[in-house]
């Protein structure tokens, strides 16, 4: 796998191209602003961009800005988006259009090594990786959304699929039946117009899309 | 600005510190000798300008110049008195703020609808007249006395109205020395009352009116504590970033690597793996405290995207469920955003440490140019909004920026606690 980093801080930058190494993922070049990057992307075409949020000259969110401009010229490039803090709004903005090759993880997650080469992965294969921070703040409540007319068992639920528990996985979260979980994914999918989609994947992709938008249409 | 008027107010007294004893007799004597020359030239200037300002009103061009003219000397004659009073009193008189206006006539007729003017040009015209023949008759005194004292030198006759008083009797001299006398003692005390007077009518008629002097106050002082306020949220701001860029970069570097060496240090001793683990839980743990204390501090998002997308984050954070019903169409200014951030974050905290909610509800509204913030929990109530930092320092956030804040919090609930902080839109 081949990978481009963008970090400002060079200590980190540093630490991430070791840390991808231990698993034997190639690091192709290594910048610390967002214009780099998309040098980078667009001379190298890599599998996996790895971007930090607030990188010069602005420290604000260029590597969000970054991050969708890859996303939506080199759809076939993950990014995997890492930050000090995540904000729902970024994830909204990650997650519209597609679900597909996007991960949002705090900065944190890196130092529990074996879970970050994971979603790296994951993430590279076509799959999501969204920090637990990012879901709860998907799922907040808001007055007048779909999402408030949910009970707060059902809630529940929906935040563990959106994690990406199967009704197995839940039931023993929550301590209850598998038939009890059942019962609430199907009244969440009447509540919220998601479609019914056999995968526990699938569904965690459909639940996100549908959060993103609601986001998004705010 | 600020720090002249302080040097100033170094060698001069404020209007309000005038006092009669403080005036001394020959300063008294130049102030009028020099208020009734500048007096009587002024007089004459001025009443030409009017009737020609008058007289050219046919002529529209010319009345402008002419009366543009007036205002000018105008206003230059009473600087000069000021710093007469200045100079001679030691009283310093703060002129009245000037019309703000570049264009002529909107200017002209600004100046000529405040009372600032026509003060001035009564104390310009009229008082200036009456110190000059004051001066006169203050001098005819100080003559009258000379030629008394000095008629036996003369050995002339001294006429007092019919009266001839021959300095040959003694009688006769003696009475001419002692009228001398009392002519020219009689002229300091007198100087001194003149230029009292004339500087209190100064005060009043080329001054800044005390409601003006106020205004300008308060708006001194809403400009120095807004100044304070965005002071105190650029700190805020470069705290922030220091510990994003700094602390937090490394602290995340550590853990990294602390990750690392649990991932690839093959056969450690237990006690250099237990050291190790919990090294590793240390560093995480921190950087998770250490989030808490920058996100507080000022959320990045706050100014990247606004409060609304900010309060998301607030909401997810709570350990309690917090619905959110925000409503802010428009980007608010971000010291503003800042307050309003600040309200519910610290409402949120108390909901949870005191008040035992088991859910809360947070609203935003724009509304006739105000934010209106209401979190309602559904809790025990009974928070008294008197005591405790918490809403102290809530209250005192607020009022920074012109807000309000009330607390309802009847026993057994619900607590309310709501802030209107006006925003300009």
């Amino acid at each position: 796998m081949r990978v481009v980093i963008a970090e400002d801080s060079t200590l980190l930058r540093e630490g991430l191209v070791r840390l991808l190494a231990l698993d034997g993922i190639e690091t192709v070049a290594a910048v610390d602003t967002a214009p780099a990057l998309i040098d980078a992307v667009a001379t190298l075409a890599p599998d996996l961009a790895v971007i930090d949020v607030r990188m010069p000259p602005g420290f604000s969110d260029e590597g969000i800005r970054a991050a969708l401009e890859i996303r939506s010229r080199w759809p076939e490039v993950a990014v995997l988006i890492l930050s000090q803090y995540v904000e729902e709004r970024y994830a909204a903005e990650l997650l519209s259009g597609s679900t597909r090759s996007v991960g949002y993880l705090l900065k944190d997650r890196v130092a529990d090594v074996g879970e970050f080469l994971g979603a790296v992965r994951r993430v590279a294969a076509g799959g999501t990786a969204l920090d637990p921070e990012v879901v709860a703040q998907l799922l907040v409540r808001r007055v007048g959304s779909p999402v408030d007319r949910l009970t707060p068992r059902e809630h529940e639920v929906l935040s563990l699929m959106a994690q990406g528990l199967s009704n197995s996985g839940i039931a023993t979260a929550l301590v209850v039946s598998e038939s009890a979980v059942a019962k609430h994914v199907n009244a969440i999918f009447a509540k919220l117009p998601l479609p019914e989609t056999p995968t526990p994947h699938r569904r965690v992709l459909a639940v996100l899309g549908f959060l993103a938008a609601q986001k998004e249409a705010r | 600005m600020a720090s002249t008027r302080h040097t100033e107010r170094q060698w001069s007294a404020p209007a309000s510190e005038l006092r009669y004893r403080g005036i001394r007799p020959g300063y008294a004597v130049l102030h009028i000798a020099t208020g009734g020359t500048i007096g009587i030239a002024a007089f004459v200037t001025l009443v030409t300008l009017v009737w020609l300002t008058l007289g050219l009103v046919p002529t529209v061009v010319g009345a402008l110049v002419c009366g543009s003219l007036l205002l000018a000397v105008n206003s230059a004659l009473s600087a000069v008195h000021r710093s007469r009073m200045r100079a001679f009193l030691g009283l310093h008189i703060t002129a009245p703020s000037r019309v703000p206006s570049d264009r002529v006539l909107r200017r002209l007729r600004l100046v000529l609808t405040t009372a600032t003017f026509w003060k001035a040009l009564a104390y310009n015209a009229i008082v200036g007249l009456a110190l000059f023949v004051i001066g006169v008759v203050l001098l005819a005194f100080l003559g009258a006395g000379l030629v008394c004292l000095t008629a036996p030198i003369f050995d002339t006759p001294v006429t007092l109205g019919s009266w001839g008083l021959s300095t040959q009797s003694p009688v006769t001299l003696g009475a001419v020395l002692i009228i001398g006398t009392a002519l020219i003692v009689a002229v300091p005390p007198m100087a001194r009352a003149v230029a009292y007077g004339d500087a209190r009518i100064a005060i009043a008629l080329l001054g800044r009116a005390r409601t003006e002097e106020l205004v300008q106050r308060v708006e001194h002082l809403a400009q120095a504590r807004t100044g304070t306020v965005d002071a105190a949220d650029a700190e805020r701001r470069r705290i922030e970033r220091d510990l994003h860029d700094g602390t937090q970069q490394r602290l995340t570097a550590l853990a990294m690597n602390l990750g690392v060496a649990r991932a690839t240090l093959p056969d450690l001793t237990p006690s250099a793996q237990a050291a190790l683990d919990q090294a590793h839980a240390e560093a995480k743990e921190a950087l998770v405290e250490l989030r808490g204390i920058v996100r507080g501090l000022h959320p990045a998002v706050l100014d990247d995207r606004g409060l609304d997308a900010a309060l998301s984050g607030l909401a997810a954070r709570s350990p309690i469920p917090v619905s959110l019903d925000v409503h802010v169409p428009q980007r608010l200014p971000r010291p503003i955003e800042a307050v309003a951030y600040f309200v519910v974050s610290e409402a949120l905290t108390n909901v949870v440490k005191h008040s035992g909610a088991s859910r809360a509800q947070v609203m935003a509204r724009v509304a006739d140019g105000r934010l209106h913030l209401r979190i309602v929990d559904d809790g025990a109530g009974g928070a008294d909004p008197t005591t405790g930092t918490g809403l102290t320092g809530l209250r005192q956030r607020v009022a920074s920026v012109d807000g309000e804040l009330t607390v309802e919090s009847p026993l057994g609930g619900p607590t309310v606690l709501e802030a209107w902080i006006p925003c300009g839109s």
